[in-house]
């Protein structure tokens, strides 16, 4: 699989913001009263991530270490000021529905957390496709959400009306909706045995950030990654070790044995 | 051996309460007002206090079954849940809402959470509460005798003053609402029942009630009858007795429990006379449920010994 294929997959399967990460939570829960709200802003956040994973990679060797943050975000409040400004002019009715939720795409903690922890430290091409996969995977779980929601809440699906207005539940559509479907959804996954940050023993510690939701101070942090990789290989290698021992002394003993019956 | 000094381990003599017990006094204290209720508004309301109980009880054997735990339907604590929410329904409520409330009760407000005695919430008003978002309009259109009304507090609500005539309807119960809300005099017998059998304590309603009532005689106009119009005409004296005392979402301690009721008293009065909503009682419940941890620490007694010395 090349690289650019990988980090795609990596984005929208493996490492899902939302599901499997749990980044994001905030327009996640507020945006997806609607499946088509539920994409427009996942579509709106992979552009933003796309440039701001480009260039922010492309910069990575000019911005120096110590205000990294601000200028991330200065870079990514300018994309974001274009993409509203795009919004508000050409789809008008998805700018009024989500209202607030676009100038805070600013401090979406799955833009920096990409910036930080991939962007940084790779090639513009990687993190742009990097970027890319995020932002699908974004809108994929958010368009899900929206889905569930509105089928439940307002009986249709992507505008298009399925269930009688009688056997609406409205509740669906409001803030406690939210909660009770994305809970709904990691649930199932937990129970597939798929990669969520609530599902240790689905997955191991292959996760970005270890599985460890307890003790987490909430950022997908690459260092974690790194150091869970060195400890897997470490035990490996006791293992193998103790194996290789284990088979030194059985050797022994079978020689001794033979020795034994020699004389 | 001599069996005289053959002596077991602690506790040598146990209460005969069983949680079965506890349970079946309180399904017996609502029978009272369950009789009102389908004497009152008919054949329908049998049907969805049936309707609700069976969907609690399966929907708990159901959960259990799926997830290879004990089977608790027998302590009855399910039958409670769906005798409380099928009181706390309007009688001409489509059969399939009640329905869905009993298994949002069961599944999602008590299983979830790990069953009887984890539930952080009161299951049958946690459920009230979600069918009262999700179907507003169903929820509270209220029918009687065939002639749908308002109720005596959406009335009030709407500025009509309440005279003696109408506070004596509502204390007998001849006023449209919910199932088992309607008659004071027939609450009022169960709750005197489960205060003889000491199954719950004056503390948590007799300061909910007397809270509210000062709240109402200050706020609403100093007018005796405006206040006793608003203990008898809605669900107060239903949620103070049997909803606000269930035991696990409920203060333990003497002290919490009569700042909990205070606090009932407040936020209803509130909601009632403040709010955008005719009726509070079943928000301030729930929401004062979720305050009981926070209670319970401030108000835990000093153990024996230590009363002397603190930190």
């Amino acid at each position: 699989m090349s690289k650019c294929a990988e980090r795609l997959y990596n984005g929208i399967i493996k490492e899902n913001p939302t599901f499997v990460l749990m980044l994001g939570m905030c327009p996640t829960l507020a945006t997806t009263t609607s499946a088509i709200n539920g994409l427009g802003m996942g579509l709106t956040t992979t552009a933003v991530l796309i440039f701001s994973n480009l260039i922010i990679s492309a910069l990575r060797n000019i911005i120096p270490d110590r205000v990294r943050i601000p200028a991330y975000i200065v870079i990514v409040a300018s994309l974001v000021t274009i993409v509203q400004l795009l919004l508000q002019a050409y789809i008008p009715t998805l700018n009024d529905a989500l209202g607030i939720f676009i100038p805070l795409i600013v401090v979406n903690c799955i833009i920096l957390g990409r910036a930080e922890a991939y962007a940084a430290k790779n090639g513009p091409l990687e993190s742009a496709f990097d970027g890319i996969g995020m932002g699908l995977g974004f809108a994929l779980a958010l368009t899900c959400i929206g889905l569930v929601r509105e089928l439940l809440g307002s009986g249709s699906a992507f505008g298009i009306g399925i269930i009688p207005e009688d056997f609406h539940i409205s509740i669906f559509g409001l803030a406690p909706g939210a909660f009770f479907v994305l809970a709904g959804l990691t649930a199932l996954q937990n129970k597939f045995k798929m990669p969520s940050a609530t599902n240790v023993e689905g997955n191991g510690s292959v996760l970005a950030c270890g599985g460890d939701c307890m003790h987490c101070s909430g950022s997908a942090c690459m260092a974690n990654h790194a150091t869970l990789e060195t400890r897997r290989l470490q035990a490996e290698e006791d293992a193998l070790k103790a194996k290789q021992a284990e088979l030194a002394r059985k050797q022994a003993e079978l020689s001794a044995k033979l020795d034994k019956k020699d004389e | 051996m001599n069996k005289l000094l053959n002596v077991s381990s602690s506790p040598h003599t146990r209460s005969d309460v069983t949680t079965r017990n506890l349970m079946l006094d309180v399904v017996i204290a609502m029978i009272p007002t369950s009789l009102y209720g389908v004497w009152q508004f008919g054949v329908k309301a049998l049907l969805v206090l049936l309707v609700t109980v069976l969907s609690c009880v399966l929907s708990e054997y159901v959960y259990e079954k799926v997830l290879h735990k004990p089977i608790t339907i027998g302590d009855l604590s399910a039958v409670v849940t769906g005798m409380i929410l099928g009181l706390n329904m309007p009688p001409e409520i489509p059969l399939w809402i009640p329905f869905l409330g009993g298994v949002f009760a069961i599944v999602v407000v008590k299983q979830l959470y790990g069953g009887l005695g984890q539930n952080f919430m009161n299951p049958a008003l946690a459920a009230r509460c979600f069918l009262l978002i999700s179907f507003a309009s169903k929820m509270s259109s209220f029918t009687l005798d065939g002639v749908s009304g308002a109720t005596p507090l959406a009335l009030m609500k709407s500025g009509t003053v309440m005279g003696p005539n109408e506070i004596s309807a509502m204390f007998i119960g001849r006023i449209p609402g919910t199932i088992g809300e309607v008659s004071t005099i027939a609450l009022l017998i169960g709750a005197a029942y489960l205060l003889y059998k000491k199954v719950i304590s004056i503390r948590i309603p007799g300061a909910y009630i007397l809270t509210f009532a000062i709240f109402v005689f200050i706020f609403g106009g100093m007018d005796l009858n405006k206040v006793l119009a608003h203990l008898c005409g809605g669900g107060l004296i239903f949620g103070a007795f049997f909803m606000a005392t269930d035991y696990v979402t409920s203060p333990i301690t003497p002290n919490g429990q009569i700042v909990f009721g205070v606090l009932l008293g407040v936020l209803t009065g509130l909601f009632r006379l403040f709010g955008g909503s005719a009726e509070g009682v079943s928000y301030a419940i729930i929401i004062s449920n979720l305050f009981v941890p926070l209670i319970e620490r401030f108000t835990l007694p000093a153990a024996f010994g230590k009363e002397g010395k603190k930190a």
